[in-house]
């Protein structure tokens, strides 16, 4: 009916529906070569095609983490790799019921005229590269828009760039058969209080779907990935369920119904935090009308990444570390998760202030 | 867990307050308060908005102009004058019991002022039948400049003020109609100016304390299918919504009343009841936040019984969001007609809103069966080119 229906509505709507599975959550390996380099390199490992063909290897094989995921967002390098037995890492994915995806962005550009402030890049050729990507097997993409908070950011032309850019991303894929994982993320940088990145959340969020809406997307079949609301970097802590208000009462101020789901990224926040703040979100006594789950990179990966450190040896307990965060944000979906078991990795920060992915 | 804490209100904060955000010196959990687009009222709205979405009721819309009373009064044969516009009310919101089937009542400004044939307060007797008192703030339409023969809505001068002293009075919603006509395109201008007079309104009347009714009636005019009007209501309420966030409204203290997505009025193709269901609900699935407490249709032509199975299909599963009605001719037209101006006629009138109100109600629940209703009841009430 009406807004734009495609030859792939039904689809769309289908796999953003299985994506938004109540208990399952996405994970986000889709690491450029340049920033999984980042990640190699603190432990000492070479950025060379065979350690990150390793790495992601290491992730998609752990037994039984893939039944917690209902996604995994791929780099395009990763979309046409394979397992060191030869298959490819699609269908180790689409086996398991996890369905594949790409990131399609080429990264950010400053804005000239504002104060560092950026847009995102890669509408060239986007159809035909979706066209490509699906018959390798995706079935979403994954474009992220950033915001930072300042005393005169976002700016209005700010906003209304990257709610522009993600919608024509968003209806680009829906022709093509991808369903657009919508991600305007307003960074953590700076001392505001958590007020401030509701207002500048909420703003956000307004001109997002205002856009979607303009460009006829099918909210239908999108997901969103958005910041949790919390006080800027520099500023004091506040608790899960301060955090879990905030962020609730955004998005059930922006965000319609029709939207099956909302699937947070994590920021800096280390690998405890993030799923404490999620448990907190999904036990919030108060209508949500789509379901509230993880699209995590860091927050999933980062203390499998340290226990693997490289080497063949330490592969099954750097899968059971894997494992045991896909299981508590899991839980944390469906406001399950008892919380505690947490190592020192999985307590670190993952903050880094100016973060360039 | 901490639902109950959840929107407490607090001042909006000024810039500067941003500005020179003095960090907390503990990581206590704060007391969770919403500058976020909260004024002095931000509780009251709240708690006003979710009393009118309350479960079974809706909003009995009786705020025609004096020009529009005298075309009720009119069609019985009645003079239109104070003393009869007064029976009329007093006659409406002295119903016996009202209060079950209806959280609200829309009152014109004249009635917002007077006083029943009892000499009580009108204000007076709708609270204490349980019912909230709202006031019609804009000032009608007129002609919208450059637009392709279209209309805009008046009433923003003066109307902080004017909210105030309804506030004062007992008023505790407001509402404010604009319109939208499909065969006259609508041209981007004319949707442009609706959805932005309506977050103008509704800013200044939370800031004064009355819950704002936002009202962008689509019109019934037109021969177009329910696809062409299902196109319209998504742009509109696009709109509406995004310049309601840039006026900084708070969803959580505000009311909406659309109307029903339904093909034109000269269209040859109807709809059933299930059929407005589907796309309406689709809108409301697109366009509405979950912040938003409460639905309320207008039925903007359609005949009693219609609007009831209308508001009924729509409830047979729940929402987020209360959906109900705020029906005027829907509510009153058989009761006008029994009245026929008599006193003698005055109880089976009140009988008759009441079976209305009761239907509604039901159909607010997705109860109502329609059984017994009469063949007035069914009557189409559309009319070409209403202008209230």
């Amino acid at each position: 009916m009406s807004a734009f229906v495609g030859k792939y509505a039904d689809e769309l709507i289908k796999t953003a529906k299985y994506i938004a599975t109540p208990g399952k959550g996405i994970l986000a390996a889709d690491e450029s070569t340049g920033t999984i380099g980042k990640r190699l390199a603190s432990i000492n490992v070479e950025n060379i095609e065979s350690n990150r063909q390793a790495l992601r290897e290491l992730l998609f094989t752990s037994p039984n983490a893939l039944s917690y995921l209902s996604g995994v967002i791929l780099f395009e390098e990763t979309l046409y790799q394979k397992t060191t037995g030869g298959k490819p890492f699609v269908d180790v994915l689409i086996e398991n019921s996890v369905i594949p995806g790409i990131k399609v962005d080429k990264g950010t550009v400053e804005i000239a005229g504002t104060n560092s402030e950026t847009t995102t890049q890669g509408f060239d050729s986007l159809g035909a590269r979706c066209q490509q990507y699906y018959k390798a097997g995706a079935r979403f993409a994954k474009w992220r828009a950033v915001l930072k908070i300042g005393p005169t950011e976002p700016s209005e032309l700010a906003i209304q760039q990257n709610a522009q850019g993600l919608a024509r991303y968003a209806i680009i894929c829906q022709e093509n058969g991808l369903v657009p994982i919508v991600e305007p993320e307003v960074l953590t940088d700076g001392n505001h209080d958590i007020k401030k990145c509701a207002a500048v959340t909420e703003k956000v969020l307004a001109a997002v779907y205002k856009a979607l809406n303009d460009h006829h997307v099918l909210l239908e079949g999108t997901l969103l990935k958005p910041n949790m609301v919390t006080p800027g970097s520099d500023s004091p802590k506040v608790t899960p369920e301060v955090i879990a208000e905030y962020t609730v009462a955004a998005l059930r101020r922006t965000v319609p119904p029709a939207v099956p789901g909302i699937v947070f990224l994590s920021g800096g926040q280390s690998e405890e935090e993030a799923t404490l703040n999620l448990n907190a979100i999904n036990k919030l006594e108060v209508v949500k009308p789509w379901t509230l789950s993880f699209s995590f990179g860091r927050a999933l990966q980062q203390s499998t990444i340290k226990k693997w450190a490289g080497k063949k040896e330490n592969v099954p307990a750097a899968q059971q570390a894997f494992l045991a965060r896909c299981k508590a944000n899991s839980a944390a979906t469906l406001g399950k998760y008892a919380g505690g078991n947490a190592d020192a990795a999985a307590s670190e920060s993952l903050y880094v202030k100016g973060y360039k992915y | 867990m901490a639902s109950a804490t959840l929107l407490k209100s607090s001042f909006l904060p000024k810039k500067s307050e941003w500005l020179n955000a003095r960090p907390s010196s503990t990581s206590q959990p704060m007391a969770v308060s919403f500058t976020v687009r909260a004024g002095a009222y931000a509780d009251e709205l709240v708690k006003t908005a979710k009393t009118v979405a309350s479960p079974g009721r809706g909003i009995l819309a009786m705020d025609e102009s004096n020009a529009t009373c005298g075309k009720r009064l009119a069609s019985i044969g009645l003079e239109n004058t104070e003393a009869n516009r007064q029976a009329y009310r007093t006659l409406l919101i002295t119903a016996p019991g009202l209060g079950q089937y209806v959280s609200g009542a829309i009152l014109f400004e004249e009635t917002l002022y007077q006083s029943t044939t009892d000499g009580k307060k009108m204000v007076d007797v709708l609270v204490s039948q349980n019912i909230m008192p709202g006031i019609k703030v804009d000032k009608g339409l007129v002609p919208l400049a450059g637009s392709n023969d279209e209309s805009w809505c008046q009433g923003l001068d003066g109307l902080a003020s004017r909210c105030a002293a309804y506030y004062q009075q007992g008023a505790r919603f407001a509402k404010w109609r604009t319109v939208v006509s499909i065969p006259n395109g609508p041209s981007a201008l004319a949707v442009k100016e609706a959805a932005w007079g309506l977050a103008r309104y509704a800013a200044i009347a939370q800031d004064n304390g009355l819950v704002p009714i936002v009202e962008p009636e689509i019109l019934l005019d037109g021969d177009h299918g329910i696809e062409r009007t299902f196109e319209v209501a998504q742009k509109v309420w696009a709109e509406v919504f995004f310049y309601m966030a840039e006026n900084n409204v708070m969803y959580e203290g505000i009311l909406l009343k659309p109307s029903m997505v339904t093909p034109g009025a000269e269209c040859k193709e109807r709809a059933t009841p299930e059929q407005v269901a589907e796309y309406t609900l689709k809108l409301l699935h697109r366009r509405i936040p979950p912040a938003v407490p409460g639905i309320m249709f207008l039925s903007g032509g359609q005949s009693e019984v219609e609007a009831t199975l209308n508001l009924n299909a729509m409830n047979q599963s729940p929402h987020p969001w209360h959906v109900s009605f705020s029906f005027a001719r829907a509510l009153q037209n058989t009761c006008l007609k029994t009245w026929g101006g008599r006193p003698e006629n005055v109880k089976a009138a009140q009988d008759a809103l009441l079976i209305r109100a009761k239907a509604n109600s039901l159909a607010q629940l997705g109860k109502y069966t329609g059984e017994g209703e009469s063949a007035e009841a069914k009557e189409g009430m559309y009319v070409k080119n209403y202008s209230y």
